[in-house]
This record gives C-alpha cells, sequence and structure tokens, in this order.
C-alpha cells in the first residue's frame, strides 16, 4: 500500500473549487410524501451547491432520502417546497419540451443495469435516440454510426459485435458500460450516479470507476454519486455530503469528512465499514 | 494443529445444460479446515465460489452433478451418498447453508416459530412444540435476538434481522460447518456488522466448529475469516492467512483483487486502484495451461501449455502460478516502485 500522502494539494485545490461556476444548485429544497398522520418528510430543507467538474458523493444509509433528493434533481418528481438553481437560473421544467431540454444537460446512470433498459428496443435505437435528443437527428447515417462506433470504444465495447442485439444478450457489466456510453454521447453539465457500482464485484467496480472518471476529465461534467459505499466516496470524491434523515448532518472535503469526522452520525457510519489497516470493532453494535 | 473438521479432496463438480455442454465449475479444489478455525473464499463474479458452496453440501440436484472426489466432515465421508440420506443426516446436523437472498427464504405467512419447528422435526420428530420454543428462546437469546422474534411474521422484520433470523435457525442443530454465500451483500453496513458479529458468536460458543465464507468483499472477508482462498476459473490459484493474501499476494490475480480494495482510511485515496482487463474463461471449455494466461500482465509462452499444479511455500501457503514466489516478489516491488501517482491504472482491452 502507498505512504500517507497529505499533501496541501488537497487545499488548493479546494479554494480553486470555490471559485468555479455553480452547476446545480439547491435552496431549502424539501420533498414530503403523503398528508396528515402518514405524513413523511424524505428531504428536509437541504442546501447545497454543485460547482463546475466537481465530483460530489452523498452518502447515508438506506432510508436516509438520498435516491429521493436525486430523483428531484433529475425532475423525475416534483419538489415540495424550496429551489433548485441549474447553472444560476431558476430551473423549470414546467412542461414537456422544458423537461427534455432540461435533461439535455443532466443525465443519469441507475444501481441496476438490467431495468434501466427497454428490453423491446435494440441497441441500435438506445444510441439513436441519445443522437437525436443531442439535436442530431438530420445527421447523416453515416455521422451517427461513427459516433455511436466511438461512444461504444469509449467503453471497450464493439459497436459492430453489438448492432442488432437487445440488451438481455448482454452481460451486467457489459449493460452498465452501454449506459456510460450513453453519457458519452449525450455529454450532459451533471451527471448523477446512483449506485452505480453496487451490483458489480471489486473489479468491474475499478474498471466502471475508471471510466466515469475519463469521461469527467473529456467532457467536463460535475458527478454526483449517491452511494452507502463509504470506500467509494472517499476514494473517487471532492466533496462529501452525509445524510441523515432527509438532513444533511456533515459536509466538506472528502478528507476531512472521512479522515476526521465531527457528526456523530458519521463516526458511527465509517465505525461500521471494515477496514483493513485498523481494527474493526465489533462491540459498538 | 487441531483437528481437522472439514476435509476435500480433488472435488469436482460440473453443470449440466439443457443442451447437455458440461460445464465446469468447480474443477479439482481441496482444502482443509481445523476446528474453530474460519476460511474465507474470494474471486469476480463467475469464478464459481457459489458453487463450490452448494457442492460442500453434498446435496446435489440437477443441473449440478457430482464428478469426483471427497468431502470428509469430521471423519464422514459424505460425497457418496444418495440426496435423501443427505438432507436427512447431513444438512442442518453436519453442515447448514445460508444462499445470498436467504432473507427471502421466509414464508410471509408463517411465523418465525414455524421455520425452527420445521427445521427441528425434519432430524428429531418427538420433540414437543413446548421444548422446541423453549431450545428456541435459549437460542435466541444467546445471539442477542429479541424472542419476541419467533412470534412474528417475517414481514414484520427488518431485512438485517431477518438475515440474522435465517442463520439462527439455521444452525439450531448446531451443525459442524457453516457455509454462508455473501451472507451480508444486501445489507447496510451497519447490519451487515450485526451478521458478522452473530456468526463469530456462533463460533465462539462452539456452535459451530468451522465456517466458510464467501464474498468478494475483501476488506470484510480480511475482518471475519482466519485464511482466504482466492478461486479462479473453477481452481484455487492461492491460498495463505488473511493477513499475508491482504497484504501480500503472490499469484498476479489475486494482485490484481486485492489492487482493487477500497476503504475508507486516510492515504488510500491516492493509492492507484488496479482493474483487472477482460472476464473469466468459458468454463464449458476451460483454456488450457493457466486459466488466468489469457489476462496476466506477466505471460510467458510456456503458461498456455500443460496443468498448473499447486506449488506450496512458506509451510501452508499455496499459489498456482508458473513464476516463482521470488520472481513475482521482485517484480511487484519494481512496479511499485516505479508507479506514477497517477489514480486509476490503465484498463486493458477486452
Amino acid at each position: 500500500m502507498g505512504d500517507i500522502i497529505k499533501s496541501d494539494k488537497i487545499a488548493v485545490d479546494r479554494a480553486e473549487l470555490e471559485k468555479r461556476p455553480s452547476v446545480l444548485r439547491g435552496d431549502k429544497v424539501t420533498k414530503v410524501f403523503g398528508y396528515g398522520n402518514s405524513k413523511t418528510v424524505a428531504v428536509n430543507a437541504v442546501n447545497f451547491n454543485f460547482r463546475e467538474r466537481e465530483v460530489i458523493s452523498i452518502v447515508g444509509e438506506s432510508g436516509s432520502g438520498k435516491t429521493t433528493l436525486a430523483k428531484m434533481l433529475l425532475g423525475l418528481i416534483g419538489v415540495t417546497e424550496g429551489d433548485v438553481y441549474f447553472k444560476d437560473a431558476k430551473r423549470d421544467i414546467s412542461s414537456h419540451r422544458k423537461k427534455k431540454e432540461y435533461w439535455r444537460g443532466i443525465q443519469a446512470v441507475f444501481q441496476d443495469p438490467f431495468s434501466a433498459f427497454n428490453i423491446f428496443s435494440k441497441i441500435d435505437s438506445l444510441l439513436l435516440d441519445c443522437i437525436n435528443l443531442m439535436g442530431g437527428k438530420k445527421f447523416s447515417p453515416e455521422k451517427k454510426y461513427e459516433m455511436m462506433s466511438e461512444a461504444c470504444s469509449f467503453v471497450n465495447l464493439k459497436y459492430d459485435e453489438l448492432t442488432n442485439k437487445y440488451p438481455f444478450e448482454l452481460s451486467g457489466g457489459q449493460m452498465q458500460r452501454l449506459m456510460i456510453a450513453r453519457i458519452f454521447l449525450l455529454k450532459p453539465k451533471i451527471l448523477i450516479a446512483d449506485e452505480p457500482t453496487s451490483m458489480v464485484d471489486a473489479c468491474s467496480r475499478a474498471t466502471i470507476l475508471d471510466m466515469l472518471m475519463k469521461l469527467r476529465d473529456e467532457v467536463g461534467m460535475t458527478i454526483i454519486f449517491i452511494t452507502h459505499d463509504i470506500g467509494l466516496a472517499y476514494y473517487v470524491s471532492d466533496t462529501v455530503y452525509i445524510m441523515e434523515q432527509g438532513k444533511f448532518v456533515e459536509v466538506g472535503s472528502a478528507e476531512d469528512v472521512i479522515i476526521s469526522p465531527q457528526a456523530e452520525y458519521t463516526r458511527r457510519l465509517i465505525s461500521d465499514v471494515p477496514k483493513i489497516h485498523e481494527e474493526w470493532d465489533l462491540s459498538t453494535v | 494443529m487441531g483437528k481437522v473438521i472439514l476435509e476435500v479432496k480433488d472435488l469436482k463438480t460440473k453443470y449440466v445444460t439443457r443442451f447437455k455442454e458440461s460445464v465446469y465449475a468447480v474443477d479439482g479444489v481441496s482444502l482443509q479446515i481445523e476446528e474453530g478455525k474460519s476460511l474465507g473464499v474470494a474471486g469476480e463474479s463467475g469464478c464459481g465460489k457459489s458453487t463450490l458452496a452448494l457442492s460442500l453440501m453434498g446435496y446435489y440436484f440437477a443441473p449440478l452433478h457430482y464428478i469426483s472426489g471427497d468431502i470428509i466432515i469430521d471423519g464422514k465421508n459424505i460425497s457418496g451418498m444418495k440426496p435423501d440420506e443427505v438432507r436427512k443426516n447431513v444438512l442442518g446436523r453436519e453442515v447448514a447453508y445460508i444462499p445470498q437472498a436467504a432473507m427471502n427464504a421466509l414464508n410471509p405467512t408463517q411465523k418465525v416459530i414455524k421455520f425452527v419447528e420445521d427445521v427441528v422435526r425434519a432430524h428429531d420428530k418427538s420433540m414437543s412444540k413446548k421444548d422446541i420454543y423453549d431450545m428456541a428462546v435459549q437460542r435466541f437469546e444467546v445471539l442477542g435476538l429479541p424472542k419476541e422474534v419467533l412470534s412474528k411474521y417475517s414481514v414484520e422484520l427488518s431485512g438485517g434481522m431477518k438475515q440474522r433470523t435465517v442463520i439462527a435457525i439455521s444452525t439450531i442443530k448446531s451443525p459442524k460447518v457453516l457455509i454462508a454465500d455473501e451472507p451480508s451483500s444486501a445489507l447496510d453496513v451497519t447490519s451487515q456488522k450485526m451478521v458478522i458479529k452473530m456468526m463469530r458468536e456462533l463460533m465462539e460458543k462452539g456452535y459451530i466448529k468451522a465456517m466458510i465464507f464467501i464474498t468478494h468483499e475483501l476488506p470484510l472477508l480480511y475482518n471475519v475469516t482466519d485464511d482466504i482462498m482466492v478461486m479462479y476459473a473453477g481452481q484455487i490459484i492461492e491460498r495463505g492467512t488473511a493477513h499475508e493474501m491482504v497484504f501480500d499476494p503472490v499469484h498476479p490475480y489475486s494482485k490484481g483483487l486485492m489492487g482493487s480494495i477500497i476503504v475508507p482510511e486516510a492515504g488510500t485515496r491516492d493509492v492507484k486502484l488496479e482493474a483487472i482487463p477482460g472476464t473469466p474463461p468459458n468454463l464449458k471449455k476451460p483454456p488450457p495451461g493457466c486459466r488466468f494466461a489469457a489476462r496476466c500482465k506477466y505471460k510467458i509462452p510456456t503458461c498456455e501449455h500443460g496443468e498448473r499444479s499447486p506449488r506450496i511455500f512458506d509451510n501452508n501457503r499455496m499459489h498456482r502460478c508458473i513464476h516463482s514466489v521470488e520472481y513475482l516478489q521482485e517484480r511487484y516491488k519494481n512496479e511499485r516502485e516505479a508507479g506514477s501517482k497517477g489514480k486509476v491504472s490503465e484498463t486493458g482491452a477486452e
């Protein structure tokens, strides 16, 4: 294992990070499900500011509201209270056309690649949809072919082997990579990755993370990881948000939050993860 | 050396598909576990870990078939037994198996105590309901489960609680060997820790004598088991103590696996993450020679010919690489020194 490097590189990075333009900002974003007695506050007045090319992780246990927040950011469910600002302008997704416009800037990769595809349409049509959404409807077939094969080769797939196939003919890892090929075509400003690696083993996890990071450098996008894997959050992100029962209990750089956590909840969460250099204390549960 | 509880000699099993093709998922596995010890099995998806777990029970049903080899539990060979006999005399008493999604095994229309009765009655018809209840209460208490669980339906329990209940039920007859296949993968970190704690207690209190723990989460394995073995394409390619395997792996495949570990600890953020290119070979037709050769960085032409036999070194460690331990360690050392500060290593082509 490598030496412990705690250079001031991280501090410099943060100052520069704060100066970058904001891509997605939330002001007291709240989501309430149900009415009266059965009212559940899933996300409780959270504030956040995601900047250009930043890698963010939102970490919490099951039921902490992280996926609800992701869905609100994507515009899949409404926001009960509060405002979301996209590139410093208030987000407007009141009509279908405006929503489509918004989705050119924000895209997602979900946990389960098996249920993310329409099983009735071929892989070609999936990739063509992306090109159409980008406004490439009038491109020549050659141009479209070129774009699709470029996207596939970016994720180590071969377009010529995939064409005319249905999604269920691929393995889980291939499907997850195809999802990333979609993102490569769309080149969104923001990518929300909801547990992108929790259904694959550790080796494929490294491959998928590698591709997402390469994509970030190439496209210059912001990536928001929604995860309960603290190791992953620590490894990839610039900023970590710890979520408990709909609220952010701790926010800060990965180094600060994971290595010297302040909130009780964060400490407990980290102590529950098995480690290899420190003793794993089983007596605390 | 303690008493050997489980001994497996050159076990071979296969799946037979609808088209009568054979898939050799466990191909010559030998292992030994002593009393009070636990063994971890690591490997990628599709390496035969779960099939090994199924095969070790000695209970074969289509499409899984037994080919050859011995499974000896505490001096008793169970490999030649008929399925019915295995079910009556081996399962639950000698071996208990916890599959991946064990918590979904509870019938939602029955109370938990009913499952306990089922398990006990399968072996001993004479026990009264009262006796079974008392026995269950006593066992649950020892393992830190509230006795109220017994009179609940499974839907009333949380995921972690369900998993712990299933483990408690399946070990109620105090089997000698517990085989746990990813028992905590579907749970969040806190429930996972509770499940692990319970399994440790089972061992410490002597309800089970030995344990096999299967998972692809290496930090977890490191914390739970005494020894780790790495499986690849149906074979064991390296075995050693947990510490040796995590900090000083020898086989290039184990090395790659250990390189994909991510833990939230200071300093690990700057360590290069390794990804092994490619996928495991098709086990319908395992490649001749070293099965990892196609994906290996240290491949030499002779790798692809002739069966690799296990090589023992350092009194009880085993590996299956053509290179010597010294050679591999030297290569790793040089690489570490030459390694750039880049975050993620290059992934090769498919």
